[in-house]
């Protein structure tokens, strides 16, 4: 999967801290990761162990009374932590963009899937109103949404097309890594299988790097290529999915993996389910 | 299904239908569910298996009272609920049947200790016993500390201990029938189990009637004996959870089968059909049940 040697974001020592009225509380304590080009990352772990914060922090999403205490996030070489606002502005979505957890609900209601594209075109360049349809459509057509649900509002759309829609969003102005926070937690098996389909198929025709987060292991594994284990805001264990799978080092993970309802395989052992 | 004297809870061609008036727009009828055949029996676990919308919530709601069905018969121990007029038996209905929410963070009265949501429910329905011993004889039989847990507030709790103080209310009024919506699917993957394996206990050692709601085929074996699928508001598929989910008849099962995420199988770009063939099997599903098939003793799949 690597394309050259350099790795697209490299996480280094990151130490995240939320500050409290006692001692501070390190959600993310010294923290190593890389992503290379055209790579799904999997992050897994148990609420609270951090990994929704390590993707806030990538994108410098992150609010008081969190903050960034040591540690540098590289893209391309170049370190995030120094850039001004107007270059983060900039960078963020172009080339980094982010599917949030319960994507459903971070669409605005008030605003058409159209007017939602057009906000987002407007921010990253001079756009005339028809460029603005044309990006829609042919955005909503690559995720498998008719292009004239365009100006249908979020409530007007299932709990599926909404996080298509968000994903659709994210892919617009062609970033080269997306971070997906727990994207499809809140559907149903079949349109999860459906929505992590679509991306694995995008990825193929447009390149991009994956952060994927989520604790649902079974899921992770099925799409990811390597996957890191965090508990209590530290990697326990990183490795290609295969080894965490079939080789899992860390007692932590063995736990993980002990603790899933996992189904038995029923083609081939037959009948014999319990 | 044929023998009517041992089912705990039976449910007879129930139909639902709601009436929908928005402030804007115009009113229509949305059929939640139609025409759905459900038993359970004494001391085992039925699965109601579907995705969201599919009205497998409904069918708990409506065991539990919260609405009426449009037509059709509900029979608790062979007596019909809605024939219930006075008061003691209405009350005694409501101590026999209890129900579990999905959400543990909002069934709790924030403002309250564990405590009290115990000792109220002891109260009102066992008012010899809501000392102090019993609240602890209820916390220790949901595996919760019955020392520090009594005096905490919900907050202080994670979700799998708030749902097992759920379980615990359930408990205390001596239930025999625990509808449990969803009870697992807003906890984290590594704790579902142990939650999973609560409830089979609770059945094991109580004889507790548990009628599980779930839209995670995955978990129905862990503590089903049967299973029934619905989609669109008719029950699909329904039999011995080892027929329905080891071997599913239905396309929509299958369906809900092969889309388990397996952290042996790898997803790839290039398997696009699966997409195709859900909306295929989705729009074949939906049709009017017309009749249902006999695959093996007591296993059923829907004629459309």
């Amino acid at each position: 999967m690597k394309q050259n040697n350099t790795p697209l974001l490299q996480v280094k020592d990151l130490r995240v801290e939320y500050l409290t009225a006692g001692d501070p509380f390190a959600a993310v304590q010294d923290v190593s990761f890389d992503i290379h080009q055209n790579e799904v990352l999997g992050l897994a772990g148990e609420s609270g162990c951090g990994k929704s914060t390590i993707a806030y922090a990538l994108m410098r999403l992150h609010k008081p009374p969190a903050l960034i205490r040591s540690g540098d996030i590289r893209f391309e070489g170049r370190s995030i932590l120094t850039f001004d606002a107007e270059r983060l502005r900039a960078w963020r979505w172009s080339e980094v963009s982010m599917v949030f957890q319960s994507a459903m609900n971070s669409l605005n209601p008030v605003m058409s899937i159209l007017g939602q594209f057009s906000d987002m075109l407007k921010a990253h360049g001079k756009i005339s109103r028809g460029e603005i349809i044309a990006r829609t459509a042919e955005m909503l057509n690559m995720v498998g949404i008719p292009a004239e649900r365009m100006h249908a509002y979020p409530h007007q759309l299932s709990g599926g097309m909404r996080q298509r829609v968000a994903l659709a969003l994210a892919l617009t102005l062609r970033p080269k890594l997306i971070v997906m926070d727990e994207p499809t937690t809140a559907l149903d098996v079949v349109v999860q299988r459906e929505i992590l389909q679509e991306v694995l198929r995008l990825r193929e025709e447009l390149g991009f790097s994956v952060l994927f987060i989520t604790h649902d292991l079974a899921l992770m594994a099925q799409i990811s290529d390597r996957i890191g284990i965090m508990k209590g805001g530290e990697i326990v264990e990183i490795g290609t999915t295969e080894q965490i799978v079939t080789n899992p080092q860390h007692d932590y993970t063995r736990a993980l993996w002990s603790a899933m309802p996992v189904l038995e395989q029923p083609k081939e052992a037959g009948a014999n389910v319990r | 299904m044929l023998d009517d004297h041992v089912d705990i809870l039976r449910l007879e061609k129930i139909t639902k239908t709601f009436h929908i008036k928005p402030v804007f727009g115009s009113a229509k009828t949305v059929e939640a569910l139609r025409n759905v055949n459900l038993s359970l029996k004494p001391g085992k676990a039925l699965a109601l298996v579907g995705e969201s919308g599919s009205g497998k919530s409904t069918v708990g709601r409506m065991i539990v009272q919260h609405y009426e069905a449009t037509s059709g018969r509900i029979l608790f121990e062979g007596s019909d609920i809605a024939d219930i007029a006075d008061r003691a038996s209405q009350m005694r209905y409501r101590q026999a049947v209890q129900m579990v929410f999905q959400d543990p963070f909002s069934s709790l009265n924030p403002a309250h200790t564990i405590r009290h949501h115990l000792q109220r429910a002891l109260r009102l329905h066992q008012p010899d016993h809501a000392g102090e011993a019993d609240v602890c004889r209820i916390l220790d039989e949901v595996e919760l500390d019955p020392n520090t847990t009594p005096d905490k507030y919900p907050h202080e709790l994670s979700g799998g201990q708030r749902q097992r103080v759920n379980f615990a209310r359930a408990l205390a009024v001596n239930a025999r029938l625990i509808v449990a919506d969803e009870p697992t699917s807003m906890l984290d993957v590594s704790i579902r189990k142990s939650v999973l394996a609560l409830m089979q206990r609770l059945k094991a050692e109580r004889g507790l009637s548990i009628l599980y709601i779930t839209h995670d085929i995955a978990t129905a074996e862990y503590l089903a004996e049967d299973t029934a699928v619905m989609f669109r508001g008719q029950v699909v598929e329904q039999g011995p959870t080892s027929d329905v989910v080891g071997a599913p008849k239905h396309s929509y099962t299958q369906l809900l089968r092969a889309a388990v995420p397996d952290p042996r199988q790898r997803l790839l770009a290039g398997d696009s059909g699966f997409s195709s063939h859900a909306k295929d099997v989705r729009e074949a599903s939906a049709h009017l049940v017309t009749g249902m098939i006999e695959q093996a003793p007591g296993h059923f799949t829907a004629q459309q």
